[in-house]
């Protein structure tokens, strides 16, 4: 798989080359070049910010569409809990399930049952007192590539289970198989997705070298869709085997909650998700067995795919919880293999200004002075969002020092000053200017 | 260039405040790709000593020397001094007013925990005049 694909990419027609998105993104991951807003693909974590921040609609998350599951002999639906939350007046996830049926799936299975078991393995893995404390949730796709991009030590305190989303695909894929007797490969299981941070870790996981997941299918592209299913069904089947603690998944602090802990911390939106892991890094935060971080702000409601306002779609869920009984799903014996990450969260160092330790002090050094150039305003004419990281770029050989209005402004000036001296300077056979006009 | 110095202001005032300079420092130490585990011994040491410095001494300064093989840190104040080094680096004793015990500083672990997280320390105090504090952080430890 393409090690830098990202779900996040840019309309190059659309973009006016504004500053939004440069501003916006939490790993500077964005640059305007010749007009046009550039993603550094190694940077960029799929949080999203930058769709969300756009004014021209030039950023946008690509994902599979519906027709994709046309490639496979069984089809199986994995609906996030979030898209219960996009409909108005809905008092039955049985509805919403029935009509994901009727769109042309075979099957569903709810991701929110796959989040009770792994509410469930997390219990167990936090009894057991054998993962670093605090133990940090690494449900959030995007939160997890921020640890790797930017917090190297804080790599082995993430949970090592897969998150709900991938449980669910393994395990709906082995149940259908067992049941109806078809190949695995013949199913393909499909994620309706709140986020484009899960359409990258289906196709560039974590923590595993293969997703099981098939595809990823935006809530928004298959709302429309899925409303007029909804609406002319004439039975609905009983579907649902999910509780309260499954559905609570799609907003932050519902992964903590069902930990039945009260000594966790659950953030939520990019910048308190950046503030409390320095915290965690420096040892500020203690005494806390689980911290929770979603992206988003309101958790997986807040997903930029999403239709409905996060807080709007937390409240119909909290509504729709309420009769639902606490957990469906369980499990039996120790952890499943399934469950658990195969491979190892590595720090990847990105950011680093060279391999060679004395290089990156020399580059540093220059940094720090030409930082002192620039005015502070961090105004982003250069392309680059900060007046630093617009030195780094230039230290790093890829971007001019002229890009800078204000240096550009003084190079102006300078050379204005230099021509005026020039022009003030009289050839020694020349006569000065008054004497020529008092003799006419 | 085999030494990167910097040097910070620590305002005496401003708990809110606190902790930017080792935050910066360890945002460049990270850019520079410097061993991540001397990376957070640094971050925690010298956030305690800054924290030391607001709580008791009215602010300082911070000088930070980075070289290939260690980052020493000294934290000069000119606050009241340490009557007793000796109790002071033991754990849990704490001279802290209570307001500061309140917002959850002031448990008595500040010289402790930066004895513990530093390779070397040494301690400069003057009662009346201020403290020194100079600690140095190995890469590779």
């Amino acid at each position: 798989m393409d090690r830098f694909f990202h779900s996040v990419t840019l309309e190059s027609e659309k973009c006016v080359g504004c500053t939004n998105c440069i501003k916006r993104c939490p790993t500077e991951a964005i640059r305007v070049r010749n007009g046009k807003a550039h993603i550094i693909s190694e940077r960029c974590i799929d949080c999203g910010e930058c769709i969300r921040v756009c004014p021209h609609h030039a950023k946008k998350a690509q994902y599979d569409h519906l027709n994709i599951i046309e490639g496979f002999r069984y089809k199986i639906a994995l609906p996030a809990p979030s898209l219960y939350g996009q409909f108005n007046n809905l008092d039955d996830i049985d509805i919403v399930l029935t009509g994901l049926k009727k769109m042309g799936f075979d099957d569903v299975f709810e991701v929110s049952r796959a989040a009770e078991l792994v509410s469930d393995a997390t219990r167990k893995c936090m009894a057991e007192g054998n993962l670093l404390r605090p133990v940090i949730s690494s449900a959030c796709p995007a939160v997890v590539r921020l640890i790797r991009v930017r917090f190297p030590d804080l790599c082995d305190h993430v949970l090592p289970l897969n998150a709900p989303m991938e449980t669910a695909a393994l395990l709906a894929k082995e149940e259908v198989s067992k049941r109806e007797g078809i190949p695995m490969k013949e199913i393909g299981a499909f994620f309706i997705t709140p986020c484009p941070a899960k359409v990258t870790d289906i196709r560039v996981p974590i923590g595993t070298a293969d997703s099981a997941v098939d595809g990823a299918i935006a809530i928004s592209e298959i709302f429309p869709k899925l409303t007029s299913a909804m609406e002319k069904l004439e039975k609905v089947e009983p579907l649902s085997k999910s509780g309260v603690i499954g559905v609570g998944w799609a907003s932050s602090g519902g992964e903590s909650a069902a930990l039945l802990d009260e000594k966790y911390l659950a953030a939520d939106g990019i910048d308190n998700v950046i503030r409390v892991l320095e915290e965690l890094e420096d040892e500020r935060i203690r005494e806390l067995d689980f911290i929770e971080l979603n992206a988003c702000s309101g958790g997986c409601v807040g997903g930029v795919l999403c239709v409905e306002n996060a807080y709007v779609a937390k409240a119909r869920l909290q509504k729709l919880r309420k009769y639902l009984p606490v957990a469906q799903n369980h499990l039996e014996n120790g952890i499943p293999g399934l469950m658990e990450w195969n491979e190892d969260l590595e720090f990847a160092p990105v950011l680093k200004l060279s391999d060679n330790l004395s290089e990156a002090m020399r580059m540093m050094s220059e940094i720090d002075a030409m930082c002192r150039e620039f005015p502070g305003l961090d105004c982003g004419a250069c392309g680059a969002p900060s007046c630093r990281a617009f030195a780094e770029d230039v230290v790093r050989g890829v971007a001019q020092k002229s890009s800078c209005i204000f240096v550009l402004k003084e190079q102006i000036q300078n050379m204005a000053d230099t021509l005026s001296a020039i022009g003030g300077f009289m050839p020694a056979g020349s006569k000065p200017d008054e004497e020529n006009r008092n003799d006419g | 260039m085999s030494m990167l110095s910097l040097k910070y202001v620590v305002p005496g005032d401003d708990f809110t405040r606190a902790g930017e300079a080792s935050s910066d420092v360890k945002h460049k130490l990270k850019q520079l790709g410097y061993d991540s585990k001397a990376i957070r011994r640094v971050a925690i040491a010298m956030y305690e000593g800054e924290i030391n410095m607001v709580i008791h001494a009215g602010g300082g300064e911070a000088f930070v020397e980075i070289s290939p093989e260690e980052v020493e840190i000294q934290l000069v104040d000119h606050g009241p001094g340490i009557p007793d080094v000796e109790k002071a680096m033991q754990a849990g004793y704490s001279t802290a007013p209570d307001n500061v015990r309140s917002l959850g500083f002031g448990a008595g672990m500040g010289l402790p925990n930066i004895k513990k997280y530093t390779d070397e320390l040494k301690i400069d105090t003057e009662v009346g005049k201020g403290t020194t504090l100079t600690m140095k952080v190995f890469a590779g430890h």
